[in-house]
């Protein structure tokens, strides 16, 4: 044990898997170098910046193309190295990361988007004051996140996890002289913090049962089948094995980070950061490895489910995530900031991919995770666009007719609000989201979830096409007139635009490339791939429920143009109905006069217990002690020394000393203590002697 | 024995030091970095000559007065010879820290020396007699420390704490005694032994009736008060506040560690059955150290008392750890008892080096403002002093237990160890890590965030000295977070050879 960490890389695995731990080492080592660097230092640290997640965008496409490779051989296409990080008596806590279809799709997009949105910061924060620390922070979070992604340990992912909820903390937080920004930060990382300690505890319950963290070890694993068996035969409470029940903590963890109900407050609160960090933390990446770690430990989640059944676990996913795109898509509606739009939005995305890995499988839910990323991305930065050109104003009842003054930004946007909205064919929301409501239609439980992905579908159009309206279309409501954004800001747009649209080619039903490399079958055109039962007609439903969410917004809010002070359309038709969507149906409200009320009045009660009960028996028997020591000192002067005078001043001077207690306590003490030890001794002299 | 008595040097050095310190007026803190640095060094030392096998190392023994059980006897294994480092960098730390002592130069560092000679000597003695002289001995110079150069409320604070630990004292004392009485042994090691067979408990029983329970509560008294553990806990948020900060730093960084270890090395080894018998409520207790700690120090305004209740709620996770693994194990839950001891150490370890960083920074923050140390008195730090707050950002954040920082693997170990053999237990703590972390985000919120108000638009930043003495610290914290082995490795031969020799 004294030989030091014994670091035992499989020898099957290739060199690209064997160096996978530079794709986050090297961002993170750019953090460092940038937390170090003087603020004057700028074009240092973004070059820092961008220069690793280059690097790591280089070797991720490299590790991805290695993994498709070994994929159209029809190799086993996951490779791991595993080494042990600590050892605790015999057993020793194992670390170590995974190269596989799941995390080689993950890393490109993390990259990918990561580095379009590195480079969009140059621009959107060239004139923050802080730009050297705002680099150091992207780059740490990009190496957190991408650690996050080839963790093949439940432990190391925990690790990476808690230092991506780190740096958005930071991020939110960025302009910390803002009192609503360090709230904001504080907020995020505490509700996200609420699903964590049961990730915790569900990842202690998991060491202890299996042995071990890492997922994969070469059939030695936590969910491997062996690991997954031993777990089944484990009943826990309520009905639960023990594998449903670490499930369900996990995904509470993974709840927290991806503002699933009823974590999700965090979320819209965090727009307060800046607009580059909304893009890439709070929704293409961060908010997604929720959904990622459910894929990630989808084996235990799925663990004792017969053919085509399902399980607790995926049930409970399926219904939060359901309800979650509904609760979040009905907010939106009635959002007036745009970032907050986007993060409701965001949040009911975040609900559609939990409800598809609930119901359809690792590769629904993922699939939807990568559409979303770019087009999500895309959203914001155009988003950010918006504000930069309007001098950062974020209302859009300020804004309006933009689609003249910024042009790309608002092609870019719409090809963003379509691929949102779910329009068919060429835009890869549709097929993604249609993968999803296929799996709810299909799903053996229950219905429900079905209708409220279609209604949330139908609520998407339609508070999509009432931003755009309000934002472009109409006339300008500003004093100062909007402009065009610079290039290092649109051209990323454009790019993610391509692949808002080009990324659905990969999951239609005819050639469902993603979904066979996911899942390791071979892929192929598939002739018949609409020809199956109820799909053509879902497609149909799908799009007639997209065309009637956009017509309706178009009808209410297209090209009208109302003054601020307007009513909303909706308004007017049922007031109350929107008041309280306005204030995002009182969830914040409700949680301040229940939990946060709580633990105000609870730490009040702690104090008062530590000052009044206990503290107060400690009084009580220091005033005790010093009676007795009254009386001894009454009793030593009238018998003891046998001069009343004396006696008299003494008791005079030594009663205002002993009234000073901070000496009196301690000397009577020390004589109580003396008195004691001689007892003592004459105790132990007298029972030995026996 | 093996040469050079490495542990009796290293228990003298500091009183050495502490002699010259007291007559070498302004040069008094010279003196006594050189001291604690040399004594850091052989700290250091008497860590990389530990057995491998986690059994006691650099054993010296002397008789003394052997009718009496009484030997000189010591020795370090892994848990002790972790305390000497862990002592030995705080020392250092709070000597560092201790830039302004206007009054008796001399006399402070002196003392602060001689507290340190306590805490070494009670590390390395196995045997009761002169493990107890020093665990007396360093609460004099505590008391000193608090009483001459404390804040306002000095007077009753350092009282309260010298009788409370005292109080505690008196009942580890006589509680010890009886042992001795029955077994004319105050040996650790022998003890030890004997408990392992049965033989002890035996042996208590035939001399003095059925009083093992009596006994164990007394051993345990005098343990929870110094920790401390709920509801003994009072003295201490006074004590740390009025203390002047360099002084907290050594209360919380070190001396809160002699009663954990006092567990590790007397209660449990001796009386591991007893309170295997008793540990439902000792249980019920710890959690309410952790998660009445951490609410309590929520209501606190004062930055000194929040850490000091931070204190309380980290100690608890060593409670929570050493109650929860004390029941009979086979098989996987043996491997859980491991995984809780190893945390309960790394914790001692970590939360020492972090909580004493922590009083350091507020010692600064009070440098600076003129010893303001209200949660509600700054605001907006993070503009006119980055490096201060990135630093002690970065500090809080380890007590907070984030992962990649010291503190999360002790915490992550206690749970993963915890979990499987107290789950109850290990669920509501749960509570104390969220509502701690409310805590840490509160204090950073008012102090670094919002806008600066005026009178703190120049609060100095760190300068250069003050950098080059907290960047090790910090980076020590970065450095165990990520390779925890450094420690373990000592300390896991350890807790086996520990776990083998303890009887539930």
């Amino acid at each position: 044990m004294q030989e030091g960490i014994p670091f035992t890389p499989q020898l099957v695995a290739s060199p690209i898997a064997q160096v996978l731990w530079l794709i986050p080492a090297v961002p993170m080592v750019a953090a460092g170098i940038a937390a170090l660097l003087k603020q004057a230092r700028r074009r240092m640290a973004a070059t820092l910046a961008i220069g690793a997640m280059s690097f790591s965008l280089l070797l991720a496409l490299i590790a991805f193309g290695h993994v498709v490779g070994l994929w159209a051989q029809g190799l086993p296409a996951r490779e791991t190295v595993n080494f042990t990080w600590i050892q605790v008596g015999a057993a020793h806590v194992d670390l170590g990361w995974v190269l596989d279809p799941l995390s080689a799709v993950m890393l490109v997009m993390v990259t990918f988007v990561g580095l379009l949105i590195f480079i969009y910061s140059t621009g959107y924060m060239a004139h923050d004051e802080n730009f050297t620390r705002f680099f150091c922070f992207l780059s740490l979070f990009g190496g957190a996140m991408l650690g996050v992604v080839i963790s093949n340990s439940l432990l190391l992912l925990f690790m990476n996890w808690e230092i991506v909820g780190l740096t958005s903390y930071l991020l939110i937080g960025f302009w910390y002289h803002r009192p609503a920004a360090a709230a904001a930060a504080k907020k995020a990382f505490l509700t996200t913090r609420v699903g964590d300690v049961f990730f915790l505890l569900g990842m202690a319950w998991l060491f202890a049962q299996t042995g071990t963290l890492l997922f994969y070890n070469g059939g030695a694993g936590s969910i491997e089948p062996m690991a997954l068996a031993s777990l089944l035969t484990q009943p826990a409470a309520l009905g639960l094995t023990a594998a449903g029940a670490i499930g369900l903590l996990i995904f509470a963890g993974a709840a927290g980070k991806s503002g699933q109900l009823p974590l999700h407050v965090w979320l819209p609160d965090a727009m307060e950061g800046p607009t580059p960090v909304s893009a890439l933390i709070h929704a293409a990446t961060m908010v997604a490895a929720g959904v990622y770690l459910i894929a990630r430990v989808y084996p235990l989640m799925q663990a004792g489910a017969l053919a085509g059944g399902t399980t607790t676990a995926l049930t409970v996913v399926t219904w939060v995530g359901a309800s979650t795109a509904v609760f979040a898509a009905l907010i939106a509606v009635a959002q007036n900031d745009i970032k907050r739009i986007l993060a409701y939005s965001t949040v009911s995305q975040l609900g559609y991919m939990m409800a598809g890995l609930g119901m359809g499988g690792v590769a629904v839910g993922m699939f939807h995770l990568i559409t979303h990323a770019f087009f999500k991305a895309l959203l914001f930065m155009g988003a950010g666009s918006v504000i930069h050109g309007c001098h950062d104003e974020q209302d859009i009842r300020k804004m309006g007719g933009l689609k003249a003054d910024m042009p790309l930004t608002f092609i870019t946007y719409t090809v963003g609000m379509l691929a949102l909205s779910g329009f068919p064919l060429l835009f890869s929301g549709f097929w993604s989201k249609d993968g999803i409501l296929e799996a709810a239609q299909h799903w053996s439980v229950a219905k429900g979830p079905f209708y409220m992905l279609v209604f949330g579908a139908l609520l998407t159009a339609f508070y999509m096409t009432r931003q755009v309206s309000y934002v472009f279309f109409g006339h300008w409501r500003g004093h100062k007139p909007a402009h065009e954004s610079p290039q290092s800001m649109t051209l990323p747009l454009v790019i993610l635009a391509f692949f808002a649209m080009a990324l659905g080619l990969i999951g239609t039903p005819l050639w469902p490339w993603f979904h066979a490399f996911l899942e390791g079958r071979p892929a192929a055109f598939n002739v018949h791939g609409f020809a199956e039962p109820g799909l053509l007609a879902l497609m149909a439903t799908s799009t007639v429920v997209v065309l009637l969410g956009l017509g309706l917004g178009w009808w209410f809010y297209g090209n009208k143009t109302p003054a601020q002070e307007d009513p909303d359309v909706l308004e007017s038709a049922a007031p109350w109905v929107w008041t309280a969507l306005r204030n995002r149906l009182y969830v914040d409200e409700l949680y301040g006069v229940t939990v946060i009320a709580f633990y105000g009045w609870w730490a009040q009660v702690a104090d008062w217990l530590d000052r009044r009960v206990w503290g107060g028996v400690v009084t009580g028997v220091a005033w005790s002690f010093r009676g007795v020591a009254r009386f001894n000192r009454f009793f030593d002067m009238f018998w003891v020394d046998g001069s009343f005078d004396k006696g008299c001043e003494e008791l005079a001077t030594g009663g205002g000393l002993l009234a000073r207690v901070q000496t009196g306590r301690v000397q009577t003490y020390l004589r109580i203590l003396a008195l004691a030890v001689v007892l003592l001794a004459a105790i132990l002299i007298w029972s030995s002697r026996a | 024995m093996n040469g050079i008595p490495i542990l009796t040097l290293l228990t003298l050095l500091p009183v050495v030091g502490a002699v010259i310190a007291l007559w070498s007026g302004r040069h008094a803190r010279a003196v006594a970095l050189i001291t604690a640095l040399a004594g850091l060094v052989l700290a250091l030392v008497a860590w990389t000559r530990l057995p491998a096998d986690g059994s006691m190392g650099m054993v010296e023994r002397a008789a003394w007065a052997p009718s009496l059980g009484i030997e000189y006897h010591l020795g370090a294994d892994g848990l002790g010879a972790l305390m000497l480092v862990l002592s030995a960098i705080v020392t250092l730390m709070s000597i560092d820290a201790a830039r302004r002592v206007h009054r008796q130069p001399g006399l402070y560092f002196a003392l602060v020396l001689l507290l340190e000679a306590g805490l070494f000597g009670s590390f390395t003695a196995l045997n009761f007699f002169h493990w107890f002289l020093y665990w007396e001995l360093s609460l004099i110079p505590a008391f000193f420390l608090i009483k001459l150069w404390g804040g306002a409320r000095r007077g009753p604070a350092s009282t309260q704490f010298f009788v409370y630990t005292m109080a505690g004292s008196v009942a580890l004392l006589l509680a010890f005694l009886a042992v001795f009485l029955s077994t004319g042994s105050m040996d650790f090691g022998h003890l030890t032994e004997m408990a392992s067979t049965g033989a002890l408990e035996q042996a208590v029983t035939a001399h003095l009736g059925p009083v093992s329970l009596w006994l164990v509560i007394g051993i345990l008294a005098g343990f929870a008060v110094k920790v401390p553990l709920m509801p003994f806990h009072t003295w201490l948020p006074a004590a740390y506040a009025e203390a002047p900060s360099p002084v907290t730093m050594l209360l919380t960084g070190a001396m809160s560690k002699m009663g954990v270890y006092g567990l590790l090395r007397i209660a449990i080894p001796l009386f591991g059955h007893q309170i295997a018998q008793i540990r439902t409520p000792l249980l019920v207790l710890a959690v309410a150290t952790i998660v009445m700690g951490a609410w309590a120090a929520a209501a606190q305004k004062d930055l000194k008392r929040v850490f000091a209740y931070s204190s309380v709620n980290h100690l608890g996770y060593c409670m929570l750890g050493i109650f929860a693994l004390a029941v009979p194990a086979v098989g996987a839950a043996q491997a859980s008892q491991a995984a809780a001891l190893n945390g309960v150490i790394l914790q001692m370890f970590n939360h020492g080096l972090t909580a004493a960083a922590l009083f350091w920074f507020v010692a600064m923050m009070q440098e600076r403002s003129g010893g303001e140390r209200g949660i509600e008195d700054f605001g907006g730090l993070r503009k006119p002093a980055p490096v201060l707050c990135g630093l002690m950002g970065i500090t809080l954040f380890s007590s907070l237990g984030l992962p990649g920082l010291n503190g999360f693997v002790g915490e992550f170990l206690i749970f993963r160890g915890v979990f499987p053999l107290a789950w109850v237990a290990a669920t509501v703590s749960i509570l104390g890590l969220l509502v701690y972390a409310a805590v840490i985000l509160t204090v950073i919120q008012k102090v670094f965030t919002g806008p600066v108000p005026e009178r703190w638009a120049a609060f100095p930043d760190l300068h250069s000295g003050e950098r080059l003495a907290l960047a090790p610290v910090t980076g020590l914290m970065m450095l165990l977070g990520l390779v925890p082995q450094l420690i373990v490795e000592n300390v896991n031969p350890t807790v086996v050879n520990l776990l083998a020799h303890w009887r539930f």
